[in-house]
Parts: C-alpha cells; sequence; structure tokens
C-alpha cells in the first residue's frame, strides 16, 4: 500500500522539543548554531575537558582516539586516521562533539564552547592558523584534506567475480599449508573458573 | 568467572572439563557403549530418581544449569580503550539451531547500556514530514505489529583478522552475532503516520535515527530501505527487548550492518541528505589498499563458520562419526547451500540445511560425517540466493587490502589436530 489510513496516534511534537533533539549537522552546513570560537578559547577549553583522553595537542593518550596526526598515512600498512588525516566533513566534528563528547559528560558544551573546540582540533593539525576563529559564518571555507577520499559502496561492480560457480574438486594445487597461527599470537583471554566440581 | 591472559590456549580447559564431566567416577574418556562393568549411573539408585527437584516457585526466571556457566558471553579487553565503548561475543561455539538467547547474545556499545524506563521513553518524527510527531512507548503497542527473525552482525565482525589469524575460537572471530525473532512496527507505517507528502520525490530522501544514549548512534539510512523493511523492534524471542540490546525500543535493519540497528531509538528525522555523521565517516568506512575509503557499505555480505569442531569445542570423543556444524547467513538474501571442505579447500562436500534458508536470518548446517582420527583443515563456504559464493581471505585482500577494518566474511579455516583440539589458522 503507498499511503495507509492514519491511526491518529502520537500528537504533534512542539517546535522547543524538535529544538531540543534535532542537533545534527549536515555537511552543507545546515543545522549549525550561530556562534563562533576562537584557537585561543579553543586551547582552554580542550585542555580543561579533552586532554585528558585526547591529549594537550589532541595527539591522543594512551589507547584514546587521536584526533590529529597522520597525514598522508592512509596507504600505509598502519594508517593514522584522525581528523586531519581521514574525516571528510568538518560538520561531523561539529555534530558529535556537541552532541557526544566528552566521554561520560555529553552535551555539557555551550555552541560557542564547541566552535572552539572544533577551531582548536582544526590548528592541532595545522589545518588553520593560531588566531583563526571558527564561526557558522566561515564554517564553509575550511578544507578538510580527504573530503575526496570517499567512494560509495561499490562492491557490486569490483567484486562481482564473487558471483560465480564455486569449485568442488582439486580445487588447489600441491600439499595445503599452514602460513598463520592465532596461538603464536596468544592474545586470546582464557576463561578461568567454569563450573569446577 | 574472571578472564585473564594467560599462555594457555583457551581449548585446553575445555578439554579437560570435558572428560571430568561424569560425577560419578567413570573412568575418563569411557563412554556408555565400552564401559567395562555395568555402569553405576544406571545401576546405583541416584538421588535425583529418589528425592525431589526445586519447587515451581524456586525461579520465576530461570537462568541456565550452572554446568553451562560457560555458555557466556566475553570480553577481550585489549581490543577497546574501556569496556564501555567497546564489544562481546556471542558463545557461538557452544549454541545450536539459530536463535540466539538474549542473555548471552553479543554487545556493542558507544557510550554504555542505558537503562531507559517505558514511561521515560519518547520517539520523535520529525524534519520533512506532514506532520512532525512524538510517540510514548504506549503508542507504539497500538500500531498494526509484524513479527521477523534476522540476524545482526557488528560490521567490525572478524575485523580483528585482517591480517591474520589473530583470536583463538569462533566466539571470538565471528560471535559479534546474534539472530532473533522481533516483534514490532514496520518504520513504514510510523512514517506514514507523520505523512511523506512533505517530502515530495522520495527516491532522493534519507532518514537519520539516532539513539537516547549520549553516543546516539546517530546514522543514514536511504528512504527506499527504511520503507522496505526496516522496523521499530521491541520485543526479542518473544520477550521485552534487553537493557543492553536497547529497552525499550530498537531498529531492525534486515541485513544491514548493526551499527546501524539503533538501540533506545528516540529519533527519526526525514531529510534530504545523509547527515554523514560520525558513525558514518570516521567510523564504518572501509579503507582500501590505495588509501580511499568505501562508504555507505550496509550490506553484510555471505558468510558462514564452522562452530563445532572449533578451538573452544574440541572434539572430545575420538574416531568415528562426528557432527560438523556451523551457522551461515547472508544480508543479500537467503542462504541455499553450505559447502563443507576438511582438507583447507582442495575438495567440498554440501552439507546439510537444518531448515530452509531464510532471508537475512541465521541458518544452521550439519555435515554428518566419519572421522578417522587425522588433521583435517575445516572450512565452510556460504552461498546466497543471489548467486554470491563466500570469498576466502586471499580473494578479499586482492580487492580491499587489509585495512578495511569492517566487513570481512572470508573463509574461516580450523585446524583441527589428531588429539582432536582445533586451532584457528590460515592455511596457503
Amino acid at each position: 500500500p503507498a499511503l495507509a489510513g492514519k491511526l491518529g496516534l502520537g500528537r504533534e511534537a512542539l517546535p522547543e522539543e524538535i529544538a531540543a533533539w534535532n542537533l545534527d549537522v549536515h555537511p552543507d552546513g545546515s543545522g549549525l548554531p550561530v556562534g563562533s570560537g576562537s584557537v585561543e578559547d579553543g586551547e582552554v577549553v580542550f585542555i580543561e575537558n579533552c586532554a585528558v583522553c585526547h591529549g594537550e595537542f589532541a595527539e591522543g593518550s594512551g589507547n584514546w582516539p587521536k584526533l590529529a596526526g597522520g597525514e598522508g598515512s592512509l596507504a600505509d600498512k598502519d594508517p593514522l586516521k584522525t581528523v586531519g588525516s581521514y574525516w571528510p566533513y568538518l560538520s561531523t566534528v561539529y555534530d558529535y562533539v556537541r552532541r557526544s563528547m566528552p566521554f561520560g559528560a555529553a552535551q555539557t558544551m555551550s555552541d560557542d564552547d564547541v566552535y572552539a573546540i572544533v577551531a582548536y582540533i582544526l590548528y592541532s593539525n595545522y589545518l588553520v592558523e593560531d588566531d583563526f576563529v571558527l564561526s557558522n559564518e566561515n564554517f564553509l571555507d575550511v578544507e578538510m584534506p580527504n573530503a575526496g577520499g570517499f567512494i560509495v559502496d561499490d562492491r557490486n561492480t569490483s567484486e562481482a567475480h564473487f558471483w560465480t560457480e564455486p569449485c568442488m574438486e582439486n580445487c588447489k594445487e600441491g600439499e595445503v599449508k599452514i602460513t598463520m597461527r592465532a596461538t603464536v599470537l596468544d592474545v586470546t583471554p582464557e576463561e578461568e573458573g567454569a563450573a569446577e566440581e | 568467572m574472571t578472564v585473564r591472559f594467560t599462555g594457555k590456549k583457551p581449548s585446553r580447559r575445555a578439554f579437560l572439563k570435558g572428560t571430568l564431566a561424569s560425577t560419578a567416577g567413570v573412568v575418563a574418556g569411557a563412554g556408555a557403549a565400552n564401559a567395562a562393568g555395568p555402569d553405576p549411573l544406571i545401576t546405583e539408585k541416584q538421588e535425583w530418581a529418589m528425592g525431589t527437584g526445586e519447587g515451581v516457585d524456586a525461579t520465576p526466571y530461570g537462568l541456565p544449569i550452572k554446568y553451562e556457566d560457560d555458555v557466556i558471553r566475553r570480553n577481550v579487553e585489549w581490543l577497546t580503550a574501556d569496556t564501555i565503548s567497546s564489544i562481546n561475543f556471542s558463545p557461538i561455539h557452544a549454541l545450536d539451531g539459530t536463535i540466539t538467547p538474549q542473555g548471552c547474545a553479543f554487545e556493542r556499545h558507544h557510550s554504555g547500556a542505558i537503562e531507559l524506563r517505558k514511561e521515560d521513553y519518547r520517539l520523535m518524527i520529525n524534519g520533512l514530514v506532514d506532520t512532525p510527531l512524538v510517540f510514548t512507548y504506549e503508542d507504539l503497542e497500538r500500531f498494526p505489529r509484524v513479527n521477523k527473525t534476522f540476524f545482526l552482525e557488528c560490521a567490525a565482525n572478524t575485523g580483528m583478522e585482517w591480517a591474520g589469524a589473530q583470536l583463538n575460537g569462533a566466539q571470538f572471530t565471528h560471535g559479534m552475532i546474534h539472530n532473533m525473532e522481533y516483534s514490532g512496527v514496520t518504520l513504514r507505517t510510523l512514517l506514514e503516520e507523520a505523512g511523506l507528502n512533505a517530502a515530495g520525490d522520495l527516491k532522493d530522501k534519507w532518514v537519520y535515527v539516532e539513539g537516547a544514549d549520549a553516543s546516539s548512534n546517530g546514522r543514514s539510512i536511504p528512504m527506499e530501505k527504511a520503507l522496505d523493511d526496516c522496523m521499530i523492534a521491541f520485543k526479542a524471542n518473544g520477550e521485552a527487548l534487553r537493557k543492553e540490546h536497547g529497552y525499550p525500543a530498537r531498529l531492525v535493519v534486515p541485513g544491514w550492518e548493526g551499527n546501524m540497528w539503533v538501540k533506545w531509538i528516540r529519533r527519526i528525522e526525514v531529510s534530504d541528505s545523509a547527515v554523514e555523521s560520525r558513525e558514518e565517516t570516521s567510523k564504518y568506512t572501509d579503507t582500501l589498499e590505495d588509501g580511499t575509503s568505501r562508504k555507505w557499505t550496509w550490506v553484510m555480505d555471505a558468510k558462514s563458520v564452522v562452530t563445532s569442531p572449533s578451538p573452544q569445542s574440541p572434539i572430545k570423543h575420538g574416531k568415528g562419526p562426528l557432527v560438523i556444524t556451523g551457522l551461515a547467513w547472508s544480508g543479500r538474501g537467503a542462504i541455499t547451500r553450505v559447502d563443507v571442505s576438511k582438507d583447507g579447500g582442495k575438495t567440498w562436500e554440501t552439507a546439510r540445511l537444518a531448515n530452509p534458508g531464510q532471508p537475512m536470518a541465521l541458518t544452521r548446517f550439519y555435515l554428518d560425517t566419519e572421522w578417522n582420527g587425522e588433521e583435517m583443515f575445516l572450512q565452510s563456504r556460504a552461498m546466497d540466493e543471489t548467486g554470491y559464493v563466500q570469498p576466502t581471505k586471499a580473494m578479499l585482500r586482492e580487492v580491499r587490502g587489509e585495512n578495511s577494518v569492517y566487513h570481512n566474511n572470508c573463509i574461516q579455516t580450523w585446524w583441527v589436530k589428531a588429539d582432536g583440539e582445533a586451532e584457528n589458522v590460515e592455511v596457503s
């Protein structure tokens, strides 16, 4: 059925309610709040709220995510994917920080603080100067290095050869040999204390 | 139950436990068929045949018997920075059939498993709709309902195995998956309640879905899929969703990567562009060898794994009849065939499907065979109704390199040794 008859369930959402929950920012900047923040202010906010996990220069601490660095590493054996080296859109940085960071105390930042943090992350990635001020006005002027680095899922063509009639007999020449063993790495957790009788 | 790292193989414990399972002191390894004398479990009156068991009021909601207490979710500490934004694994090596018991079905959270009462639950539909709406949980239960079984596989399932054989057990290599029977409302029903005339041509439209938790886990879904088979589910395997699986309501996105199955779903927004949120740019994008990355790799391709024998489920009964069993699934439709190889892919036998494959749901396969006690390189290879054949890891690496992180649906090899123990290996 195209458009089924309405059941009359639910009630109309109020503008205040939509505003409270609809925080997403699209790559074209739609959804950005009016506001601004400087690299200078961002450094202070970042060090107070973010650096304990992400490092003072957004370089990461321990096993926590690195937000800066890794330029030109995407084709390496171990790529370092950060905002600077990997993320295609700045909108995602604003959206994600405002909605979900700091980890454990999300949605505690003002819109201007988020602009300042985003400015500081850009600075940490050498993408803006230290006197840069980010606002909803100049947001789209920032060029993200890996903006052109993504293609839409192409498995139907690049992996078309996986649709095939499978081999059943004599499928490999010569002896089948082990080339890698998980127990050599030995990083699997071992269970302990199960049902001792 | 604690989990720690040691130099011993996880299968060793399971191996010993199996031989010591009998409390009656039967000689290890001796089955009833070849016992030297009368079996005291038969000839001596047992306590359970004389006294009484527990009353019906003992267990208003039961857990598995204690002897099954190794059939549990397990965490691998080093995979993530903390346990809040992390993953655990379903014990698929010990399960059979296709329905995953909810209590041991894997979890993946980005800001922990939140507690959200039905009374506090709200679902909003906004954006390009005729009337933006707010629903309570009670409202959801009044919509016409559907009932469907689907697998949910994390995009990262088997992701640690891209560069080599790493974790030793099907639970760890393939356990970011569960399969449940969901009851709920189709997303189409809810969108039509809000009205889609305002959206105009639906072809190029998107819905953005987000959860009530701090991570929000926002993802963009093309309208075509949203109107096709997505569901807002509030029951799984007959009962309310577990807290850790999105209580009281989650999104079901059949065949597509688990990240999109937004838990504790609080908002659905119709828009004319994808949000390109963190979970579809920084994460859940698949980097190829040349450094470019695929985005929007939504569907989970055909895949299978032998769950037994496997490293955590070694052969303990010696030579003779052996049940080789496992799971197969495809996000592109129903599984039509599973082949099994004992010699590392030189020759294949077609296994028996326990039931006909259902679209985008787990399918159980069996190969009833005889084991002559020699080592085997066990593999399984799934085919789906589109004719897609599960590839080897080498075939995947040839197209993608080793840094895709996600969507590793390669053929798995277990090296079953002469003593019956099994190990995760790669073979030539």
